[in-house]
């Protein structure tokens, strides 16, 4: 029996450590994010960031700064809320960096380059998650490229892109939409182009409102 | 007697090796743990956190951090585990584990001085959790001068 010990001792623990990887892993991946543009969006508008399925008969559009604290805490339960409703609701986001943040903008420009990569979702979800460690930095620079690194993109491109004129552009276009729609204040919440009250702007209340939303459209 | 522990390569270890060997394999699952964690980070695209530390995003995002698209943390999984295995099997007196496992602490203690240098100069930011790995290492590293393998 000793002479087989330690091999059961070998594969008891190489066991246990692939099993835990694997439920870590499982516990952390973030969803992927679907990218579906509806024909009409395609044309008009290539720039939009769009997660979920484009004939979802819900839609979630969010004008957010990713400096802004009540945006980051909103960032996971209305991940959570796309997945819960999968299929059922889609999210769109637009820029809106507000000039009180030091490194809104940056941010901004970060995503859109991300964008150009195909993983603007990526960089917004981290952007989000990691806004406590970047908000206090001095110069975000490093840190957003290391974030690039982590979600694997081309880092050359993605330095020439943030500091590139096409990503200023974009959030530029974002930013000039909020303000012909006199939005002043980020998160600011549409479903189905109905303004979410600023009272609503927590995960309970939006479920409701996307409950509500989804009922209107079944009657209709 | 002797001639089954030849035949098994085996050296007829004292009581200190095999305590020492011991150690060595609960630090090796200590490691392992902490290089698999720094895996799962890096594939699920997380950034890892060090108690609000931006030095460790740095670290894990920077080139340094992966080779290819393989993580570092990856092949420190795979090394903890070799270490691991080699020190089981050490404190079940197999002789060849013993120089093997030597060969495999040596090889980590030589990529941990790099690693600690790209971070000291290279870098100038520090990830705790490789500092933690690289403290695991220096131990694994003292066991084998304390007990080198037999010539």
């Amino acid at each position: 029996m000793k002479r087989y010990l330690p091999f059961v001792i070998v594969a008891v623990v190489g066991l246990i450590t692939a099993t835990a990887a694997t439920m870590l892993y499982r516990a952390k991946r973030v969803p992927t994010a679907t990218l579906e543009l509806s024909p009409a969006e395609k044309t008009p508008n290539k720039w939009l960031h769009v997660r979920g399925k484009a004939d979802a008969p819900v839609t979630l559009e969010e004008y957010g700064d990713f400096q802004c604290p009540p945006c980051g805490a909103l960032s996971e339960p209305l991940n959570k809320l796309e997945e819960e409703y999968r299929g059922r609701l889609r999210l769109i986001f637009h820029h809106l960096p507000l000039k009180n943040h030091q490194h809104a903008r940056a941010a901004a420009l970060a995503a859109e380059a991300a964008a150009m990569q195909s993983k603007f979702w990526e960089m917004h979800d981290i952007l989000y998650r990691e806004q406590a460690v970047w908000s206090k930095a001095g110069d975000v620079s490093e840190l957003f490229n290391s974030y690039a690194g982590i979600i694997g993109l081309d880092l050359a491109r993605f330095k020439k892109d943030s500091a590139g004129g096409e990503a200023a552009v974009r959030v530029d276009a974002d930013s000039r939409r909020a303000e012909t729609m006199k939005i002043t204040t980020t998160p600011t919440i549409f479903i189905n182009n109905q303004l979410v009250p600023a009272s609503s702007l927590n995960p309970a209340a939006l479920h409701s409102e996307i409950d509500e939303a989804l009922q209107k459209r079944e009657t209709k | 007697m002797a001639r089954s522990k030849r035949a098994q390569g085996t050296s007829g270890s004292t009581r200190a090796d095999v305590i020492l060997h011991v150690i060595a394999a609960v630090i090796a699952v200590l490691g392992l743990a902490d290089a698999t964690y720094l895996a799962v980070q890096f594939l699920t695209g997380e950034a890892v956190v060090c108690g609000g530390s931006a030095e460790c995003s740095k670290v894990l995002g920077s080139g340094y951090a992966r080779i290819g698209p393989v993580p570092i943390a990856a092949f420190g999984v795979l090394a903890y585990f070799a270490a691991f295995t080699c020190a089981v099997f050490a404190a079940f007196d197999y002789a060849r584990m013993r120089r093997l496992f030597a060969i495999v602490v040596w090889a980590m203690f030589a990529v941990t001085l790099w690693l600690l240098f790209v971070q000291a100069v290279l870098l100038h930011a520090f990830c705790r959790y490789c500092l933690l790995s690289a403290a695991l290492v220096f131990v694994l590293a003292a066991i084998v001068v304390l007990r080198p393998p037999a010539r």
